[in-house]
């Protein structure tokens, strides 16, 4: 509390990115955890809820006539544009927020204060819904090849691993150490996945022929650290093994690549080939496809050649856990459950010792070392539900969910380093867990078309070994989920649920009903006429669909030059109904709920759409033609 | 299309002769827009059914008070309904006469239409003054126009507009009591001629719609192009001549170029070769999406003016045939929610491409693979579907139609066994006789085995407008158009199957209700 330098801003205007003119009027509030604007309108008095570890750049603008204006960038793709009236206070907001979001210590963060009201072994039950030993059992583990190693008990081996690791059976402790020691942060193989047949991941099998050893970087970086006392195996110093470079880019290309994907996003009313050109210009979908192309390649090679893989990087811990995972996700049904894609998270990702503190800042750190990793595995997954849409249980409100998480700090699953870390933290006494909390609305996250019957979900997923590229699309549910506008208006998701639910309802109610009747022609046998009170359809208030579709205004179709002297900047307002239905995301979290929720309001004014007025430059061709009215609407 | 005015009477009660030998089947008889079925009980699952395209003649006799209806079947089955009630029979065997034919020819869009708009206002009239074809060889027999305009006036305009396409009524807004109207180029020329008949219908169309309405031409090509077109012969709008309007220009592509983009664009997606980056700059140089954005945000544009300025709309470009027809039937699907259903899509395009006179022949005589390239080919048609694809996958509950019916309008359009889409007019199609020579493919489509693939299992009523989002973010590549080819169906099929499982509630396949259609016996 002692940062914050000034708790509230009255008469700050919150500006819609869009319409540079629109903008709302209301409070602003800095409390220990969150940012809150109110809106001034009393009948709606919407709020909008930024946590302080959302934030991820704050700018300053230039002051003008209207204010100070103050740019609110969020890890989870909101954008917030303020302008606080007076300088001192924009600049008090500033500095407060700047410490805000940079917490220090691990006890700064949200999840230390935040209180689901759960009783103390409802939270613990929590931390057991995923269990790794389970996870192990599940593959069939131990077994002849693979037993589980003690070998980091306290973490004495490497301190980024996990205690329980599986390794195989003829590697004494002795030959471990041994390797450990030639391995970069003593990261040294270890079991990811077994797939039951005979194969696994990370580490090979001695049953087989020869080992896949992949090195997800590309060629030339894996040179580059030969000179720093680091590099990839020798074929020739190990038998039977195939090396295969994977061009995964390092970190700082793809936090780049993001950074330029999101300046893209940002554009005002780009053109189709602005935006296409800035999105080839981020390279972003080339590295997803990259990352693609190396899991595939590995879950090819598990699952049609049966041969082992070996999977690694520099450290191990963030190419690899990407690759590692979407083979997984490719060869094994389960990890395309709810629960299993949990488990898989926990296993290839947490407990492996990605670096979540690092990578999404959580604490104020080097800026470096931040990058989209687990980001750029999620999207993966979106879009292989977009090429398989019956083949997952869950739904893309899921995906974006977990990621909001990753960064919001609010649940203790994604702290720290390592796994040791969270234990001398002792997180799980003191920290709820997310996947508790997304257990417990499973209904929200459940994708309708998912057929566990069907031969998708059943095994791998097959994928040509060269996929194409038109199957990589631009993911604007993500990097755009904050404007509304632009997302499509109604949800064949929510739509088929809320059939689902409804019919099964209705399902349950003919059961009983039927159960009744059965009851009651037993007692009336001597009767004649059974009584049939209770055959009425019952009728449902039902699922309003035409809800979904007002929450739908026109948007800006003049493009530069402004086309109608607008009479009157509300008319028609019959359309701009705020419809919360349709929201990507559900009312389960106050956090994601609250900020959306202001989306959609409002006309559109459609004469203020252009961004500088009516000094607007008039286009060329209007320019030349004075008898075009255009001209004249201009200077209007 | 619309059958139900065919059906005198749904229901009777009849006994159904199938042969000598057959036993007599008793029920209730019903007759359908496509079947005849009769159901022994009344909660019967196990129904006969006959489709009526199936029957070669029918003969019918009344006696007593009852009748009898003798159906001589294509497949050579002779089928005797007796029906109770004389009246019932005739007008049962009318209902079979009318519909056996079972073609949509019989079916006139623009005059349904127009007693759609006779209800909501009375500043209009159907014309007959294109009877011949003589004043505009492209325009249907019948037109719709203000009423205050006499047919001597609508002549005069037509003679001062291209290919004699004056002005006429393509959608009446009725909320906002504006209109949306079409017409081709005025032919004003370098000397700056001027028509005072056609200025008069553009003011009586101001003065039938909403008080103080003001009017907007939105100009297909841009300001420069439509000045130098006055060196051929065209031009477009003064603003002195026409009180109350004023004009936009909006260019959208045409012709050759947007051929081209056709062409590029199918040429990017069969190639499975290319680099990531490679695939997206094809995609951005082919600028088949930059198309749609610009139609669909023109169109946006007509909707808007006469949805929220309350203003009325007329869109031309050149001939009026290509872009034009583009905007104002894209314009209809966005405000008028009947255009959005099955049928009402059907009449649109019906009404608005084939009876407007869009050069089908000309337009799809090749589709992207060929070499011969004559410069008729361009794909306008085909971006009108992309343009409803994008608004079903933004609205994806509000159409009632779906992707597949898109993607059989494609293929008819340029390859069809079915008459409709043949000939660039409805002059040509009258001297081909294409109405008596061929069958219409709105009957095809409207097939009950065809509708769970043309169907959208999700749709609902939405009745208000659509405003889609022409964001580039927004727009996406119709795969299950472009690439075909390079991706398998069966994945988005299995979705369909499935969505329409979930909203039928089917458990499994075969318990879906029993159906058995008279089978020929061996």
């Amino acid at each position: 509390m002692e940062h914050i330098r000034t708790p509230k801003v009255e008469n700050v205007r919150l500006v819609d990115r869009i319409s540079s003119k629109k903008a709302v009027l209301g409070t602003l509030y800095l409390t220990a955890t969150h940012v809150i604007f109110v809106e001034n309108a009393p009948d709606t008095r919407k709020e909008t809820w930024i946590l302080h570890s959302q934030i991820s750049t704050i700018e300053k603008q230039a002051t003008t006539a209207t204010g100070c204006h103050l740019l609110i960038r969020c890890k989870n793709f909101q954008l917030l544009q303020l302008v606080i009236p007076q300088e001192r206070d924009c600049h008090d907001v500033y500095i407060s927020l700047i410490r805000l979001a940079r917490p220090v210590k691990y006890e700064e963060l949200y999840c230390f204060s935040f209180n689901p009201k759960l009783d103390k072994e409802e939270r613990e039950r929590g931390w057991t819904l995923i269990d790794l030993g389970e996870e192990y059992k599940r593959m069939g583990l131990p077994n002849d090849y693979w037993q589980l190693s003690d070998v980091n008990r306290d973490y004495r081996l490497c301190d980024s691993y996990p205690t329980e690791l599986y390794v195989p059976r003829p590697a004494t402790a002795h030959i471990i150490v041994g390797s450990s020691k030639f391995r970069s942060r003593r990261r040294f193989p270890a079991l990811s996945y077994y797939y039951k047949e005979n194969h696994a991941i990370r580490k090979a099998n001695p049953g087989s022929d020869f080992i896949y050893v992949v090195d997800t970087r590309p060629k030339l970086n894996a040179m580059a650290n030969r000179a720093a006392g680091k590099g990839y195996e020798n074929e020739d110093n190990y038998s039977n093994i195939k090396f295969q470079f994977i061009g995964i880019e390092n970190i700082h290309v793809m936090r780049n690549s993001l950074q330029k994907m999101l300046e893209v996003c940002e554009l005002k009313s780009p053109s189709m080939s602005d935006f296409l050109w800035g999105l080839e210009n981020s390279g972003w979908l080339r590295h997803i496809k990259a990352i693609m192309d190396a899991g595939i390649f590995i879950a090819r090679a598990v699952a049609e050649e049966g041969a082992s893989v070996l999977v690694h990087c520099s450290d191990g811990w963030d190419r690899t856990a990407q690759v590692c995972s979407v083979a997984s996700l490719l060869l094994d049904p389960h990890y395309r459950t709810l629960k299993g894609f949990m488990v898989l998270i926990e296993k290839d990702w947490i407990s492996f010792g990605h670096k979540f503190n690092h990578r999404y800042g959580n604490l104020d750190g080097d800026p470096k070392e931040i990058s989209p990793v687990i980001d750029q595995f999620i999207e993966c997954v979106w879009q292989l539900m977009g090429q398989f849409p019956c083949a997952f249980e869950f739904n893309e409100r899921f995906l974006i969910h977990i990621q909001h998480h990753i960064y919001s700090c609010q649940f203790g699953n994604f702290l720290c380093n390592s796994q040791k870390e969270r234990r001398e933290l002792k997180i799980q006494e003191r920290t709820y867990s997310l996947w508790a909390h997304l257990w417990k609305n499973r209904a929200d996250y459940a994708n309708p078309l998912f057929r566990a019957d069907h031969s998708q979900a059943q095994g791998a997923l097959r994928l040509p070994a060269a996929p194409c590229n038109f199957t990589y699309k631009f993911w604007s549910g993500m990097y755009n989920r904050f404007e509304k506008g632009l997302q499509p208006r109604q949800s064949v998701t929510d739509y088929l649920l809320a059939v689902k639910e409804e019919s099964q309802q209705l399902e349950e109610e003919l059961e009983a009903l039927e159960e009744r009747l059965e009851k009651i022609q037993k007692v009336q046998l001597d009767h004649s006429g059974v009584r049939s009170e209770q055959r009425e359809a019952s009728k449902h208030p039902g699922f309003s669909t035409s809800d979904h579709s007002t929450a739908n205004t026109p948007q800006d179709y003049s493009g530069n030059a402004k086309s109608f002297p607008s009479r009157s900047p509300s008319q028609g307002d019959e359309d701009s109904a705020l419809i919360l239905t349709q929201d990507n995301l559900k009312s389960s979290d106050p956090d994601l709920s609250a900020n959306n929720s202001d989306q959609e309001s409002g006309v559109e004014d459609l004469s203020c759409r252009s961004p500088s007025g009516g000094e607007c430059a008039p286009s060329e061709d209007s320019g030349k033609d004075r008898d075009s009215d255009e001209a004249v609407f201009l200077t209007a | 299309m619309e059958f139900s005015e065919l059906i005198r009477t749904r229901q009777a009660q009849a006994e159904l002769l199938s042969g000598p030998e057959a036993p007599a089947l008793r029920g209730t008889l019903c007759v359908t827009g496509h079947h005849l079925l009769l159901s022994p009980k009344p909660q019967a699952t196990d129904l006969w059914l006959l489709l009526l395209r199936s029957v070669d003649s029918i003969e019918k006799r009344v006696a007593g008070d009852s009748g009898t209806i003798t159906l001589r079947c294509k497949d050579l089955r002779v089928l005797q309904l007796r029906i109770e009630g004389v009246e019932a029979t005739l007008d049962v065997a009318r209902s079979i006469e009318g519909l056996r034919l079972g073609d949509a020819w019989h079916f006139h869009p623009l005059e349904s239409y127009y007693k759609r708009v006779a209800l909501e206002t009375d500043a209009w009239r159907l014309s007959e003054v294109n009877e011949d074809f003589s004043l505009c060889p492209s325009y249907p027999r019948v037109v719709i126009v203000p009423r205050a305009v006499d047919d001597a006036a609508l002549a005069r305009s037509a003679r001062f507009r291209q290919g004699g396409r004056f002005p006429v009524l393509s959608y009446h807004h009725a909320r906002s009591g504006t209109a949306l109207l079409r017409s081709s180029q005025p032919l004003i020329g370098p000397k700056k001629l001027r028509c005072a008949e056609d200025e008069e219908l553009l003011g009586a169309v101001l003065a039938g719609a909403r008080p103080g309405a003001q009017g907007f031409i939105v100009d297909t090509r841009s300001a420069q192009t439509a000045k130098q077109a006055r060196m051929t012969g065209g031009g477009t709008e003064s603003k002195a001549a026409y009180p109350g309007w004023k004009r936009l220009h909006r260019p959208l592509e045409r012709g050759r170029h947007l051929q081209e983009s056709f062409v590029r664009l199918v040429e990017a997606c069969g190639d499975l070769e290319q680099s990531m980056d490679q695939w997206l700059s094809r995609l951005d140089s082919c600028r088949w999406l930059a198309h749609v954005q610009e139609a669909l945000s023109t169109a946006c544009l007509a909707a808007q003016g006469m949805e929220r300025e309350g203003a009325c709309v007329l869109v031309h470009g050149a001939e009026g045939m290509d872009s034009t027809l583009l905007v104002t039937s894209l314009a209809q699907l966005i405000l008028d929610p009947l255009s959005r259903t099955m049928a009402g899509f059907q009449e649109l395009v019906e009404r608005e491409w084939i009876q407007a006179g869009h050069p089908f022949q000309l337009r799809c005589a090749h589709s992207a693979f060929s070499h011969a390239r004559s410069k008729h080919e361009a794909p306008t048609f085909l971006l009108f579907l992309d343009c409803v694809w994008q608004l079903g996958r933004q609205f994806p509950l509000s159409l009632e139609f779906g992707e597949g019916l898109l993607l059989a309008l494609f293929e008819h359009a340029y390859a069809s066994p079915f008459g409709t889409f043949l000939c660039n007019s409805e002059k040509e199609r009258c001297l081909c006789e294409v109405r008596t020579q061929t069958h219409s493919l709105w009957s095809g489509l409207n097939q009950s085995k065809e509708q769970r693939k043309l169907r959208n299992p999700l749709y609902v009523l939405n009745p208000s407008a659509l405003w889609p989002s022409v964001e580039p973010q927004s727009l996406r590549l119709w795969q299950g158009l472009f690439l075909r080819q390079t991706r398998p169906p069966e994945r988005s099929e299995e979705v369909w199957e499935k969505v329409w499982q979930i909203v039928t509630d089917e458990k499994t396949e075969d318990s879906r209700p029993v159906v058995s259609a008279p089978e020929p016996q061996p």
